[in-house]
């Protein structure tokens, strides 16, 4: 596709949303504060419009555009993505939201170090959320590269480098991250670029007697191909995904919003709520693209389906009008997702690394250490995304699940629920599942045509790595049981008792 | 052999001896630096033990055994007697097999030396080694390591002592909520009760919430929310009393409402904001009360447009000064120092005729504080 009357439609909605975005960054923080009647104080940021800004925080470039070009190359099977981000909240509702938050702890450090009283840990965690981070905005970034590929024919190193320049200015002038309105409403920006073109696709798809795709055989069964292999890449799937969404930095903090533990938890039943309803939507695109646009699942370019799509079945200005607005839609994803990333990631390192470091003999101020952490963040990341191969955005993001899942659930699950963990054992643990994670993905990188056993698990290592992050975490504990912290006891007991109970915390 | 740089790299034998003696010690300290219960007792004595390395190893109070280690587990009922005989000399005591009775065979405990436990020259322990035989080198090792856990139970002494200052400058806090303001409340409130009861009865209950929340017991932290709650019930009162000269603006970012502050940490700066930016002018003053969210930290700015303040007046006020009538500041600024840490000490802009501004910063997270 050559630059020029087509790109149009995708310059207007990409510079639309950028310059809205980094406006909602500049003024947001003063718009939010003009409120200036009285009892404004009581007034503390009710479950809906959190579990909103959470959604829009959450849903990335991986539900925006990897799930449809998934079900459209591989089919079923990969409805597990959407199914499994989803049921990471009730994981999430069921065993961590409320205790997590009457934890206090803003961040995932922030927790080890309540619940372990120990800096070795707390240095450990910080450590893998900038891992995680940066593998999770890896595929941010060369999906932005993609989209504006697809959009306006642009080299696909400009994508990164736009989205890097204006989530860096973003969360540096100011960031949208405090203002959860702009979260909130981030989201239904979404779900809104999504839903409105897939429902006038479906209308179209009706009027031409509604063709069904040919040569359904594999393509609807809902394992993975491949026997063994397959049936084990599927439930290692289910295990990353389900477990991987409560290590996710950006997430957690937001928990901290809620004013207590029930709070918590009915935001995180509307977040499965939304994002129930959210994930309807890339499957339908999946679908339809079998349908009407086959040969891209063979060009490689699956994960710009979504983009493309309006355009293959919609001739004429409502097909421009309908590409500019998921273009939109997809820009958004990156940015609102890279953006709480960034800020997660920069939040980590200024706290533990810049905010140590000395300048001319003087430390680095809170603002000074967190933009230097900033640029670091964002950079980082952006940079490796040019230089690595495209693994697939859905498939790079479950790598970042996988990582969380052999991490941070094992220390959350065992952390709230076994009096038993200690500092040692939890550094073993996550060391363990650190490290295996790490090594799966350098091998998945490094390996361009998996086939086998070993790339099999390679590439999918949660359903190896959590247990083994679970049993070392364990087994450790029992082994330095008398280094149990004192205080563990009365922490649980914090941690599980409802807000409204009289009860000493202390 | 196998790794001869090992060695090298970590000293003579006599040096490696002194490290294991003092990583030994570091092992027992944290235990110990909660003062002297039966819990930190049976958690130090283990490491204690290895420090000495005799057969046995008591921990005692003036009269009870907090904890035993080592064999002999039959002798526990003597170390009381032996507790208290060392309490009333005062000095370290040997004592001989007349004063342990046992029948067991091969039992190692045929003697004890006990050393007093002195914290703030008051006897409030005793270390007790037993041993087949007094030797003179175990004494003088016995009254070495009774000195030691002295000097942890004396630090543990402190830490407790400033937690009692703490809590001693949040009752202080309490009786500072001057005698003038609740006269003045009362006064306003009578005002309304002819011609607007119902308004007198709105402020009243404000009054009667505003009062129990400052005087409640319990707790050195609270949620920003509820501070700020008591704030606003101060505020009504306030204007309940200056009517129309005392207007506010209040900027509060929902998201930072949970954080947890310590009690009474924002009230006091308003009150001086309103002393200070209101009382004395006529036409009236503008409060600003604003709490941002700054990612990993929550910002609280009090700010009125009065007459300001001479900035070494200020300074002499957070250092402590208690002639200055900067009610509170010193106060608000040790405390928050104290818990979490002098980066996050109070920030105070001001200067004659150009209005006040206190700028309060809490991390989002600090350990141990919650609310």
């Amino acid at each position: 596709m050559s630059p020029g009357l087509d790109a149009a439609p995708g310059i207007v909605a990409i510079t639309l949303v950028t310059l809205a975005t980094l406006a909602i960054g500049v003024w947001g923080l003063r718009f939010s504060r003009t409120t200036s009647d009285f009892f404004v104080a009581s007034r503390t940021v009710h479950p809906r419009l959190n579990a909103s800004a959470i959604g829009g925080e959450y849903l990335s470039a991986a539900s925006f555009l990897g799930v449809a070009g998934l079900v459209l190359v591989n089919g079923a099977d990969m409805l597990w993505y959407p199914v499994g981000w989803t049921a990471g909240y009730l994981v999430l509702l069921v065993l961590v939201a409320a205790p997590l938050r009457r934890s206090g702890a803003y961040t995932l450090p922030d927790f080890a170090e309540a619940r372990l009283g120990s800096r070795g840990v707390r240095a450990v965690c910080s450590v893998l959320v900038v891992a995680v981070g940066w593998l999770y905005l890896l595929p941010q970034f060369q999906g932005a590269g993609l989209t504006l590929r697809s959009a306006v024919g642009a080299p696909t190193w400009v994508g990164p480098v736009i989205v890097g320049v204006v989530v860096l200015v973003n969360v540096t002038t100011g960031g949208m991250r405090s203002i959860t309105f702009v979260q909130a409403f981030q989201y239904w920006l979404k779900l809104t670029a999504l839903l409105v073109p897939a429902a006038v696709l479906l209308v179209v798809w009706a009027g031409d007697d509604r063709p069904r795709p040919v040569d359904l055989g594999a393509w609807s069964t809902p394992l993975a191909p491949g026997g063994g292999e397959g049936l084990y890449i599927t439930y290692s799937l289910i295990i990353a995904t389900f477990l991987g969404t409560m290590g996710l930095p950006h997430v957690v903090v937001r928990f901290y919003t809620n004013p207590d533990g029930r709070a918590a938890r009915r935001t995180t039943l509307v977040v499965l709520v939304l994002l129930g309803v959210f994930y309807l939507l890339p499957p339908v695109y999946g679908a339809l693209g079998r349908v009407y646009a086959p040969e891209l699942a063979v060009s490689g370019a699956s994960d710009a389906l979504v983009l493309e799509l309006p355009r293959i079945m919609l001739d004429g200005p409502l097909g421009e009008v309908l590409t500019g607005m998921v273009t939109a839609g997809a820009f958004a994803a990156f940015l609102s997702t890279s953006s709480g990333l960034s800020i997660a990631v920069a939040g980590v390192l200024s706290q533990d690394v810049t905010g140590r470091t000395r300048v001319r003999g003087r430390r680095l101020g809170g603002v000074a250490a967190f933009r230097v952490a900033a640029v670091a963040a964002v950079t980082v990341p952006c940079v490796v995304a040019l230089l690595v191969p495209n693994l697939g955005v859905a498939r790079a993001v479950g790598l970042a699940f996988a990582m969380a899942a052999a991490t941070f659930c094992p220390l959350l699950l065992l952390g709230i629920w076994w009096r038993g963990l200690t500092s040692y054992g939890a550094i073993a643990g996550l060391a363990a599942g650190g490290l295996g994670s790490t090594v799966a993905i350098g091998w998945t990188i490094a390996v361009s045509s998996p086939d086998g056993w070993l790339d099999t698990l390679m590439g999918q290592p949660a359903a190896w790595t959590v247990p083994l992050a679970l049993a070392t975490m364990v087994a450790v504990s029992r082994l330095t049981r008398d280094r149990v912290p004192s205080d563990a006891d009365r922490f649980l007991v914090r941690l599980h008792t409802p807000e409204t109970l009289q009860l000493d915390r202390g | 052999m196998s790794r001869p740089w090992r060695r090298r790299h970590l000293g003579t034998e006599a040096d490696r001896a002194t490290f294991r003696t003092l990583h030994t010690a570091s092992l027992a300290a944290p235990a110990l630096r909660s003062g002297l219960s039966t819990d930190s007792a049976e958690r130090s004595i283990r490491h204690l033990h290895d420090l000495l390395g005799s057969p046995a190893l008591a921990l005692t109070d003036t009269a009870t055994t907090l904890a035993w280690h080592g064999s002999g587990q039959h002798h526990t009922g003597q170390s009381p007697a032996l507790a208290r005989e060392t309490v009333e000399r005062g000095s370290t005591r040997v004592f001989d097999r007349a004063d342990l009775p046992c029948d067991a065979a091969g039992c190692e405990v045929r003697a004890a030396i006990a050393s007093p436990l002195v914290v703030d020259e008051r006897v409030v322990g005793t270390l007790q080694v037993f041993a087949p035989q007094p030797t003179a080198g175990l004494v003088r090792a016995a009254g070495e390591v009774a000195q030691w856990v002295s000097a942890q139970l004396e630090l543990a002494e402190l830490d407790a002592s400033r937690t009692r200052l703490m809590e001693a400058e949040v009752r202080a806090l309490r009786a500072q909520i001057s005698p003038h303001f609740i006269y003045n409340s009362l006064g306003a409130i009578a005002s309304f009760v002819r011609t607007d009861p119902d308004r007198a009865r709105e402020l009243l209950l404000e009054f009667a919430d505003f009062t129990r929340y400052s005087f409640r017991r319990h707790g050195e932290y609270t949620t920003l929310a509820e501070e700020l709650r008591s704030v606003e019930r101060y505020l009504l009162l306030e204007q309940a009393r200056f009517g129309d000269r005392l207007r506010v603006t209040l900027r509060i970012a929902p998201e930072v409402l949970p954080v947890a502050v310590p009690f009474l940490c924002i009230q006091p700066l308003v009150e001086n904001a309103v002393r200070h930016g209101l009382e004395a002018a006529e036409a009236g003053g503008h409060i600003t009360i604003v709490a941002r969210d700054q990612d990993q930290e929550c910002v609280i700015e009090v700010e009125d447009d009065g007459a300001g303040e001479d900035p070494d007046v200020v300074r002499r006020a957070l250092a402590g000064d208690a002639t200055s009538d900067s009610v509170g500041l010193g106060n608000v600024d040790a405390r928050l120092r104290t818990t979490f840490g002098d980066d996050y000490g109070l920030v105070v802009e001001t200067a004659p005729g150009a209005g006040t501004k206190v700028v309060v910063r809490v991390p989002k997270f600090a350990p141990g504080v919650h609310a």
